[in-house]
């Protein structure tokens, strides 16, 4: 077995995720075979590759600049926030943070 | 009124007054009214904004002004696509409600050309999955088939050009979102370079691999749209100054002989033998074409799969981790934060989407990410570097798109495994950052269409687009 019941247990609290029961069994019983399959990737010896991060080659003409430093209109904060989820303009309201 | 419009028919019949902008706009939404009730491959329609942008169209045919490029050519946007004032629920419950404040570019792009956009179109969550099956707003069926999947998970861009609700659409192409339901769909669907198409405001899913493309119902048209959306933008660091070439005028020149390679590696176990039977039928048209074939080794593709869904749920994760009930979209309340950022991403995604969330944030997590992430990402340097050796020999690639043809409804949703083995021969291309096409190659038993895959080196659209058009007029759709 990849990958156990406590794994994907933490791995949801990481990314904030609420799972059932039913789900965590399900999920885990279905990334443990992705995790299995996965595996065939140490066939390959890649002690000496470079990790590939970027896929544009600087001979692709990737604009790595900085732009200059303007001033634009972005006059969007009010549609913005008309479409949040508890808007209270100019701020969004999240349940209170701080321990009373 | 004729049923098959391309851009080419749909300027010369406004040049010629014999049609409106406007009633042409009108004519395709009583096309959706009839058809989409059974495909459900439009999720929003803008009838609204179609008829603004069509009447612009009819101003300038009435002052006999030169039209743009794609005026009066009704459209479709993938839902995963920005469109201001019209909502963008990317196929998630978790953006039911969500109205972008702005275009995307390639939107902008499209209506700045003249096109007409007609609404917005369904797609698996998020643009994860190969069947259009895992969307919060139910699957797509297949125009060809109405019981077999359109492909995904640009499902309903492909099914709304195949079915003749819009000339073009866009889709987006992840690990082959655009290429394999083009195939299913039997159209030509293109995914260019990475950094050829802006993705400003396409919401990012895997942002080393998220690719906006063309559907059409001809190789031109999938060009003419190319062209329009290709090019720097400044809103997208991503997006390459390298110049757009005219891919209309390519297209009309005469074929060199190309040497085009046969990669022995896509032929292998799992490729339906109908499947195999028509590509080879129309490898052998390329030979009839003057084209050269060149049998090549690509050795690493059996691993892309792996590496593919380790990178692409990796980034997945990095990128979902926006939904927080704060800003946009769905919020479950609780009087804590924390919970409520849990409950409200509980209940707003999708299975296929939390699977991937999960995956991608455990091969992230301290201790996995050596074994995982970073062999993930030194293996698809492999793979890049597969085409490269085999540019260095051949001009193009040709490969099947899919090694299986559009499957039933149902058929493949209990195995997630199952479904991303069948992204076998799209996800190397995204993983290298070359541009693909796929084109319709015969189909089988005359019902259920096969595609041809064409990739060609990065920024080499031109010539993938020469090739595909040379193979659609010598009739490859029939072979």
């Amino acid at each position: 077995m990849k990958i156990s019941r406590e794994d994907v247990l933490r791995v949801a609290e990481l990314a904030y995720l609420d799972l059932s029961e039913a789900e965590l069994e399900t999920y885990r019983a279905q990334i443990d075979e992705i995790l299995e399959y996965i595996g065939k990737l140490n066939e390959l010896d890649t002690a000496k590759v470079e990790p590939m991060a970027q896929v544009l080659t600087t001979d692709q003409q990737a604009d790595a600049t900085l732009r200059e430093d303007l001033v634009v209109p972005c006059a969007v904060a009010e549609d913005v926030l008309a479409h949040a989820p508890d808007p209270e303009p100019p701020y969004f309201r999240v349940p209170k943070v701080i321990e009373r | 009124m004729a049923t098959n419009w391309t851009i080419d028919a749909v300027r010369e019949a406004l040049a010629a007054k014999k049609i409106s902008a406007r009633e042409l706009a009108a004519d395709f939404y009583k096309r959706i009214e009839t058809r989409n009730p059974e495909l459900n491959a439009f999720l929003a329609l803008t009838p609204e904004r179609a008829r603004r942008q069509a009447d612009r169209i009819d101003a300038l045919v009435a002052a006999g002004s030169p039209l743009p490029p794609l005026a009066g050519v009704p459209v479709a946007i993938k839902d995963v696509i920005s469109t201001r004032g019209t909502k963008t629920t990317c196929g998630s419950k978790i953006l039911e409600n969500y109205t972008p404040p702005y275009d995307a570019t390639a939107v902008e792009r499209l209506e700045a050309a003249g096109a007409v956009i007609l609404g917005k179109t369904n797609c698996d969550e998020f643009a994860m999955g190969s069947s259009n099956e895992n969307s919060a707003y139910g699957p797509v069926k297949n125009p060809l088939a109405p019981d077999r999947v359109p492909g995904g998970s640009s499902g309903g861009s492909a099914a709304v050009v195949a079915a003749g609700l819009a000339v073009a659409s866009l889709g987006t192409d992840t690990g082959g979102s655009i290429r394999q339901p083009g195939s299913f769909c039997g159209i030509p669907a293109m995914m260019g370079s990475y950094g050829r198409v802006s993705r400003y405001g396409l919401i990012a899913f895997a942002s080393s691999l998220d690719r906006i493309g063309p559907f059409a119902t001809q190789v031109k048209d999938v060009a003419a749209i190319l062209r329009t959306i290709a090019g720097r933008d400044a809103n997208d660091s991503t997006s390459t100054t390298a110049p757009v070439p005219d891919y209309l005028a390519e297209l009309a020149k005469p074929l060199k002989r190309l040497r085009v390679g046969i990669p022995k590696d896509y032929f292998g176990e799992g490729m339906d033998a109908d499947v195999r039977q028509k590509i080879e039928a129309g490898i052998a048209l390329f030979k009839k074409l003057g084209c050269e074939l060149v049998d090549i080794r690509m050795p690493h593709t059996d691993y892309a799969i792996a590496a593919y869904y380790i990178i692409a749920t990796a980034e997945a994760s990095s990128n979902l981790a926006r939904y927080d009930g704060v800003r946009y979209g769905l919020r479950v309340e609780d009087d804590s934060l924390l919970a409520m950022y849990r409950k409200t991403r509980g209940k707003g995604f999708g299975p296929e989407v939390k699977r991937r969330i999960v995956l991608g944030t455990y091969v992230l997590s301290a201790g996995y990410y050596d074994a995982y992430y970073l062999k993930g990402q030194k293996v698809r340097a492999l793979i890049a570097q597969d085409f490269r050796d085999a540019f260095t020999k051949v001009d193009a690639i040709l490969t099947p798109t899919s090694p299986v043809p559009p499957f039933k409804l149902g058929e493949r949703t209990s195995d997630p495994l199952q479904m991303y083995l069948a992204d076998i021969y799209t996800v190397t291309g995204s993983l290298a950052g070359v541009p693909g096409i796929s084109v319709p190659c015969g189909k089988i038993g005359g019902k259920l269409p096969v595609g041809l895959q064409i990739f060609g080196p990065a920024f080499g659209e031109a010539r993938v687009l020469q090739l595909a058009h040379a193979f659609e007029q010598a009739g490859g759709a029939e072979v």
